[in-house]
């Protein structure tokens, strides 16, 4: 049973589009979102994971194309969906005057919830000395604690959160990434975690969706995103790093990148890298090191989404 | 109907400590003590008067105060209150996001608000029966107890909750609209005014404008062809004139395109 439920698809949208005004936000998205998976919905500022995520919770109605949730169509299906899901949409909504206490607890009457599971989330995000300090007058990582004992609170079995680490500091973001995978691996949970940093996801997701100008970039596991990224080779030269650049590529070589004294160049064999090597001392560059290196996820991130846009 | 009466608790434990709330029973308490002390202070210019001339007097200083400003000022003010909570936390798309019906959330709302300024005309009703009486004790020069005003009381407080109806779904419309003091309260009182001028001139439409329901619901109290005999009004009230029709009509009306209204805005 558990391995059937395993293989599941939890969010599952085909062909959605959303239209603002005349400006088209979200193209044809399909997203899959397997069950208990950490999905990191990625893309820069303004892409349209916001939106996607409000017609996820349906609070946006889509202009075509379907979204399911646990297989139940959502419009038809709105209450029993939304009882299943914990959401932090944009910055956590708190009522200011109230304690944080008093907010899980208002949650808390809504959802028909007892007050021991108010307690357990005051525990679980650390706000217990804080709960009858007015929310107004928490730190922004303690609003964004909030958010997320509230997002928890009625133990929800998928939980979507919009950029729940903005605002919070290092050790704020590790204590969020820990229990996130908590939630997920000993408590069979799904999260879909919207960011525009692939660093603060990247050690915990399993799965990664790159979204840009409303449109779908790339979807699939961790390790196929890795499988995508270039080998390259790093040299650092002393002298003109930009002149020997210059010269790597009179040879018929590609320079994928140059920063201060080091160059990139496709990794093509270990036959090129001699050959590089050897040009670079005959123009007589003093090579300190040349190394076979794999593009990391943040520029592999940059390198679709720049793509995109051009 | 369950996720509306949740909705409904919500609405009260979010705002039992603010203002809005506290409002609804510091006005009633605060005109009442003020007209309470005012005849108390000075019982010969009142007191030996008959029973229901004296229940006029007293009531009519506390109902005229209301209806004249005080109710459309303090309606704008609810209005704005029960939605403020909302706009300031950024919370409507959290609302519509709880396995509750959209319909349940709105509707709790707009009767909360409905609530509040029912609550308060009940507390100016039993404030004023409570004083009345507790003045007519401590000084019996006062005949209050020669006349029994419960009744005729009761519905003229009914009366200004019906004409009050149509400004609450207008004022409420707006507050949903913007997230500002000001403009809710800008047209509210460009509204109240409006409204004393057209009954004042009595203009022939001014039963059309929601804001002069109020002052026009006091002026249709009593039934015309009740008119005084030897004196001695007789004091039954005309509840359903045509300035409620159309505070009900209005209300009902503005209550259900508030609804598309929020859910357009909610979530942008």
């Amino acid at each position: 049973m558990l391995g059937n439920k395993r293989k599941s698809v939890v969010i599952q949208t085909e062909g959605l589009s959303f239209t603002f005004g005349n400006q088209q936000v979200v193209k044809s998205v399909s997203l899959r979102v397997p069950d208990g998976s950490i999905f990191g919905f990625l893309g820069p500022n303004g892409a349209g994971k916001t939106t996607t995520i409000k017609l996820l919770l349906n609070l946006l109605h889509a202009d075509s194309g379907s979204i399911h949730i646990f297989g139940q169509e959502i419009k038809a299906n709105r209450i029993a969906v939304l009882g299943q899901i914990g959401s932090l949409i944009e910055q956590p909504a708190i009522y200011a005057h109230m304690t944080g206490r008093e907010n899980l607890r208002n949650r808390a009457l809504l959802l028909q919830l007892p007050h021991s599971r108010v307690e357990e989330m005051l525990a679980l995000v650390h706000l217990k000395t804080a709960a009858d300090k007015k929310a107004g007058r928490y730190s922004l990582g303690m609003k964004q604690r909030l958010g997320i004992a509230l997002a928890l609170l009625s133990d929800p079995q998928l939980l979507i959160l919009d950029e729940p680490t903005n605002g919070l500091d290092p050790n704020g973001i590790i204590e969020i990434r820990q229990l996130l995978m908590k939630l997920v691996h000993e408590h069979g949970k799904t999260v879909f975690i919207s960011s525009h940093l692939l660093g603060e996801i990247d050690k915990m997701a399993t799965h990664v969706g790159i979204i840009n100008n409303g449109e779908m970039l790339f979807q699939g596991s961790l390790e196929e995103l890795e499988a995508m990224s270039k080998q390259l080779v790093q040299i650092e030269v002393g002298g003109n790093a930009a002149e020997a650049a210059a010269a790597i590529t009179s040879k018929g070589h590609t320079v994928a990148d140059v920063e201060q004294d080091t160059l990139f160049v496709d990794y093509l064999s270990k036959e090129q890298m001699g050959e590089i090597n050897t040009l670079l001392n005959q123009k007589g560059y003093v090579v300190y090191s040349i190394t076979k290196v794999q593009k990391d996820l943040e520029n592999l991130f940059l390198d679709i989404t720049q793509k995109a846009g051009a | 109907m369950k996720g509306f009466i949740l909705s409904f608790k919500s609405e009260f434990y979010k705002s039992r400590k603010t203002l809005g709330f506290w409002a609804a029973i510091l006005l009633p308490l605060l005109i009442v003590l003020l007209v309470f002390f005012g005849f108390w202070a000075h019982p010969d210019k009142t007191a030996n008067l008959p029973g229901v001339i004296l229940w006029m007097a007293y009531a009519g200083a506390i109902s005229n105060v209301m209806g004249i400003l005080l109710l459309p000022m303090y309606i704008i003010f609810i209005a704005y209150s029960v939605n403020s909570i909302e706009h300031k936390a950024d919370t409507w798309k959290t609302l519509f996001s709880l396995p509750i019906s959209k319909w349940s959330v709105y509707t709790a709302k707009y009767l909360y608000a409905l609530f509040l300024v029912f609550l308060a005309l009940l507390l100016f009703y039993l404030f004023t029966l409570g004083s009345g009486n507790l003045l007519a004790m401590i000084n019996p020069k006062f005949k209050f107890h020669d006349y029994n005003i419960n009744i005729f009381l009761g519905e003229e407080y009914l009366k200004l909750f019906l004409a009050s109806l149509g400004i609450l779904s207008i004022q409420f419309l707006l507050s949903l609209v913007w997230s500002d003091f000001l403009k809710p309260m800008g047209i509210g009182f460009i509204g109240t005014i409006a409204g004393i001028i057209l009954v004042s001139t009595k203009n022939d439409y001014d039963y059309l404008l929601p804001y002069a329901h109020p002052l026009m619901a006091l002026g249709s109290l009593i039934k015309h062809n009740n008119a005084p005999v030897i004196g001695i009004p007789v004091l039954e009230v005309d509840l359903f004139t045509k300035e409620i029709y159309v505070s009900l009509i209005v209300g009902a009306a503005i209550y259900i395109i508030g609804f598309f209204i929020v859910q357009k805005k909610s979530v942008k």
